[in-house]
Parts: C-alpha cells; structure tokens; sequence
C-alpha cells in the first residue's frame, strides 16, 4: 500500500471510568490504551458488547474526557482541552452513529439535519448557499436531491444511515469514528452503506476509525483491526497479518465464533470461547482474559501482559509465541 | 416427499393479510413451508419479508389489523387455522413453543426467572407439584448450560447477562418438550462468541430430544451453521426452497444470489461489495408481476407482467423464477 505514515491522532495510555453508584467502585471502561490512527486509513477497533471500544472511539474524538492519559491530533495536544478550546476542532472529528433510526432528530427536515451543522460553523453566507451545499452533500450520499424536505421517518434505515453520513461529512472532517454504522441494516442494504463508506473515503481522503464486532464486515473495509478485550487492547495488526494468523488466544476465539456463510465448512471442530465477559467493575488481576483463556498460566494472573512489538504488529500475551507455535 | 406422519408442521397456501385503511398488506402471502420431524429448517430474509409473521400466524399471535386470510397450518396433522383460542392454547406452550429474539424483554423484569419457567410448566401440567416443577426446572437449567443452576433459579432477568437470558429462554421453550420450537432471529442480539455457543446448544437439544427447528433469520451464516432445508421469503412469498449445501452450492434465484454475494466474507478481498439495488417494496404497491422484478438485474418484460411460479430445479430444489423454468440451473456468483 502506498500510504503515507503520518499519524493523525495519538493515544497514550488513555484511561476512562465512570462512576457507579457505590462510592468505592468505578467501571474502568478502557484501561491504559497506546494507539495510533494513520491519516487516510481505516483503523477497526473489534470487540464484544461491553469491551469499550465505543467508550474509546468517543473518548478519542473528545466526545467523552479522558480520566487519565494523553490524546494528540496532529501534534496538538486535546485531552486536556475544555469544550471552548476545541470548538474549533470539532468539524475536523465527526462521528457516524449505530442506530439510524435514533440518531436524527424526528421533527427536522433532512435539508436542516444535514444544514444543522454548517450553520452552526457559519460555513455558508447565506441561506440558499446553504442549501446548494446540503443539496451536494445528499448527491454525495446517493439521497434524492427531491427528497430534502421530507422527515427521517420517511426513510429506509439505509437511507436514514445515508443522511446520518451526509451530516458527518458536511463539515469537511479528517477523522470518522464509524459506530457500527451497519449492524442495524440488513445484508443488501449493508453492503450498498460500505460501499458507500470506502468510496467517500476515497473521493474527501477520509480517516476511518470503524467501530464493529462483525469481523466479515471488518475484512472488508479496515486496514488494520485493534482487537479489544475489557478495556484493553490485545492485539493490532494489518487485516492481512490479522487474518492469515491471529496471535492472541482471544482474537483466535473471536475468528472461529464467525458463523461461516459456507455449509461445507460447519465445524465440530471450532474453538469454542465458554463464558461471557467479566465485569469491568471487578477487572480480574493481571490479563484480563485470563479466567476466559485456556492457555492462562500462574503468570498470567501475576503481572499485566504489555503491548509488544512483534513482527510489524501488536499483541499483550504473555504466551503469545507458545499459544500461535 | 415423505409421509404425512413424519412431518411436524405443513403450511400449506398459507395468507396472512393485514388489513389497514390504507389497503391491504399481503405480509405472508401464498407460502408452503414443510417440516420433517427432527429436522432444522431454516426461514431466511430481510425486514419486512413477512418471516415473523409466518411464525407468528403458526403460533396464533397476529395482531390487529392481521389475520388469516387463507390456508392450513397443520400441526401433526391437525389444522390450527380456525381453532379457538382456548384449543390453540393446548397445543401452543406445550407442542409448540417460541423463542424470541429480544431476551430483554421477553422476560418479565420483576419476576424470578426460575419462577417464570416453573409456571410454563405449570400452566401445561397440571398434576405436576411445585417442588417437583422446581427440580425439572434447575435441571433444563443445566441442561442449557446455564451455570450455578440453582443459585440461578432464584435470579431476576437483569442480574443475567444477554447469553444467559437466552438459556433461559431457551429452557422455558423446553421445557413442556415441543415437538416444535420456533426460534425468530435468536442470536441477533448476542455476540459473536455467544452466538456459536447458543447455536451449538440448539443443535444438541434438537439431537437428545428429536424436536423439530424452525429458525427465522436474516444471516446466512446461521443458516449455513445449523439448517438442514431452507426456505428463502421476499415480499410475503417462498422465492427458493433447498437443503442447505444445495442452496449455496447452486444458487437459483437472483434474489438468493445477491444475497449470498451481498455478505462480506473472510478471504475474498473485493474492491466493492456486491449489492441489490433499491429496497424491499412497500407491501401496499407491490409490483404487478413478480414481487422482486423492480430489484432484479434480470428483469425482462415477462416479469414485470406475469408472477413466476416454483419449479424444481434439482433434487428437493425449488424456485420462483422465469430463468429457472426451464430447470435450467444459474451457476454460484
């Protein structure tokens, strides 16, 4: 791939807790995150319910502060900004929503939906400019220019996911964060969206940060995939790597679960991850998949497996080399 | 086909019609469907195809404005269509039962869950007692692999977590022993990792028990995991009907076709995905001729004039489409 390896946005060791009703106990959504998003790629963060990845996606677009932790975007510093200082850089980070059929406001017109936030940035002089660019903006999107005075709920969930990527656009932003823009479509609907997505990033130079459990539909649009587990990351890697061989116990699991759209290939055979996430409010010691892996050892519940180089990719396994060997 | 005794369930030309002031909805309209004893039967397609409602006219559940407008369910060679409530209730509970796809909300918040699967069992046995109900209950309990059965018994719905409430789902559809479960879309909600493991669990009740499957699904993969036939709806009708190799093997409809071609597989790179244009139609203005003609990249004059009919074109192999009349087989994309 021809790209260029210039970092768009940083994390370093990003922390984020919520409080919960008992003073003495917090949900540590996402535990000490390293990564780095390259500009102009698609970088998957993939994970089951509850394992943080949309908590990380919006605390790395400032939709959430960090606890603790740094965030940079282009060399400057966002962590610590209040809301004021990074107005500004808000149009540069959007964000694409799961629920289609939630995230737009059911009393406004597609017109002002997809106006809303140029006229909240005044990108427009006038209100007919306006209307020219949202008019653009939904050819862009493959939206009905005759449509724009009609309201969300006259519209499919994939066009209703259209007009919620029209809004996201409309502001000319570096980074997407994608929240499972596709799981609540169906299959047909599901690939006209992603072919959508890969085309749009390629006509504006769009960073993707897509956030998804469904590893087909990842093969598909990511570049690389971040595989968390609890709030933490266990393994990064190009799809290619990822794919051809999983280094963590935790992302083998993931790949066997896929149900495979091939009856030949019904297996008896498939690893079978037994039972379900720990909570994070009680994070079990050292890697917190331990109580989950079969291949945990003493170690494993001792010291908190690092994020380590190997090859050209990432993996936190303290048995990395012996589980994949 | 096999004997009128070793099929479960016969639909047969069955209408489910709802009737709103705006027209009437043909949700299920004119739809065959087969269910040999012992046999998984997967019913696949997308929003609004009219798959619920298929489940829902089995089980009686059509609501207002829907009804049965025509055709026989027979259960065990019994017609349910017709019968009132009180017999359909017999029968429905206790021979057939339904698994659900939202496990939030099919379980009542302020009860026991263990409570609400003993009163299933309750309901339909009468001379069951309730300390022998409780035993049978921790039992299918364990049998669904829910752990720490009994400790479990005594747990309120939001103390479990998806996948669990889906065991438990699963064991209140058990536990009165259907000859037929229906499960509408029941790994939708869960992840990945939970979903192999219910679909698992599905498969290996249906071998110690015998009971027959009916899963509606919009996932392919489910199908090609656990289906021994499937039936593929659009717009309220069976556009193909194969054993589960065959249908992938040597897809017929282009329907069926561009579903396949449709999902993102693992292995394939392409540039694009392969997609079907437009939308499922509006119930209301369905086209004149066949349901699917304004999608279809095929679509010639006879199509938008005249609806095809199934016609096998293999063993067991069924489809509704002109190309197919001839038996003439369309190569897998």
């Amino acid at each position: 791939m021809s790209k260029e390896k210039e970092i768009l946005l940083r994390a370093e060791g990003v922390y984020k807790e919520f409080p919960t009703a008992k003073k003495d106990q917090k949900v540590h959504a996402v535990n000490g995150v390293n990564l780095a998003i390259y500009q102009g790629e698609t970088l998957a963060l993939v994970g089951e319910s509850g394992c943080g990845k949309s908590t990380l996606g919006r605390t790395l677009i400032h939709m959430l502060p960090v606890t603790d932790g740094v965030i940079t975007f282009h060399d400057q510093e966002i962590s610590s900004m209040d809301e004021k200082t990074f107005r500004p850089l808000r149009p540069k980070m959007q964000m694409i929503f799961q629920d289609p059929y939630a995230s737009l406001d059911p009393r406004m017109t597609v017109r002002d939906i997809i106006a809303e936030p140029l006229e909240t940035y005044h990108v427009c002089k006038s209100r007919e400019e306006t209307t020219e660019r949202v008019l653009q903006l939904m050819k862009a999107v493959g939206v009905p220019a005759e449509f724009q005075n009609r309201y969300p709920h006259q519209f499919s969930g994939g066009q209703r996911q259209r007009i919620g990527i029209a809004r996201a656009i409309a502001l000319q932003p570096e980074l997407i964060v994608c929240d499972e823009p596709v799981s609540a479509l169906d299959v047909s609907v599901q690939s006209q969206v992603l072919n959508l997505l890969k085309d749009l990033q390629k006509e504006y130079g769009l960073t993707y940060l897509f956030i998804g459990h469904d590893l087909s539909v990842i093969n598909f649009i990511a570049d690389r995939i971040c595989v968390m587990f609890l709030g933490n990351i266990c393994e990064i890697a190009s799809k290619e790597e990822l794919y051809a061989k999983p280094l963590h116990p935790y992302t083998e699991f993931l790949m066997d679960a896929i149900p495979k759209a091939d009856p030949h290939l019904r297996g008896e055979h498939r690893k079978m991850l037994t039972g379900e996430i720990p909570s994070p409010v009680n994070v079990p010691s050292g890697c917190c998949f331990r109580t989950r892996c079969p291949y945990a050892t003493e170690l494993c519940a001792k010291q908190k497996p690092e994020l380590k180089k190997v090859g050209g990719r990432y993996v936190a396994c303290h048995h990395a080399e012996a589980v994949t060997a | 086909m096999m004997g009128e005794e070793q099929n479960v369930l016969e639909i047969k030309d069955l209408k489910s019609y709802f009737f709103t002031e705006k027209g009437v909805a043909k949700a299920v309209d004119g739809v065959n469907i087969t269910i040999p004893k012992g046999k998984i039967i997967g019913l696949v397609g997308e929003s609004g195809c009219g798959k619920s409602m298929t489940a829902r006219s089995i089980m009686g559940l059509l609501k207002y404005p829907g009804k049965i407008a025509g055709g026989h369910i027979l259960f065990e060679g019994k017609d349910l269509v017709g019968l009132s409530e009180r017999e359909l209730r017999k029968i429905c509970g206790n021979d057939i039962s339904m698994i659900f796809q939202e496990p939030m909300t099919s379980l009542n918040p302020v009860l026991k869950v263990g409570h609400q699967v003993r009163e299933t069992l309750l309901v339909h046995d009468h001379t069951i007692g309730k300390d022998e109900a409780r035993k049978k209950v921790i039992e299918m309990f364990q049998k669904v692999g829910i752990p720490e059965a009994e400790k479990r018994y005594d747990s309120y719905p939001h103390e479990l977590s998806g996948g669990l409430r889906q065991r438990v789902m699963i064991a209140m559809a058990m536990i009165c022993k259907p000859h037929l479960l229906i499960a509408d879309e029941p790994t939708t909600a869960l992840d990945v990792t939970i979903e192999a493991q219910i679909l698992r669990l599905m498969k290996q009740l249906r071998d110690e028990t015998g009971t027959s499957v009916l899963i509606i699904t919009h996932n392919l993969g489910v199908v090609a995991e656990i289906c021994d036939y499937v039936y593929v709806m659009y717009a309220g009708k069976i556009v193909e009907q194969a054993p589960t190799c065959e249908l992938f093997d040597h897809t017929a409809h282009p329907y069926t076709q561009g579903l396949m071609a449709s999902i993102p597989r693992i292995g394939r790179n392409p540039e694009r995905l392969h997609t079907i244009p437009g939308v499922v139609p509006n119930l209301l203005h369905l086209p004149q001729g066949c349901t699917f003609c304004t999608r279809c990249e095929f679509a010639e004059e006879q199509c938008r004039q005249e609806k095809p009919k199934l016609c096998q074109v293999g063993e067991e192999h069924w489809s509704a489409c002109f190309r197919n009349e001839d038996g003439f087989c369309l190569s897998e994309g």
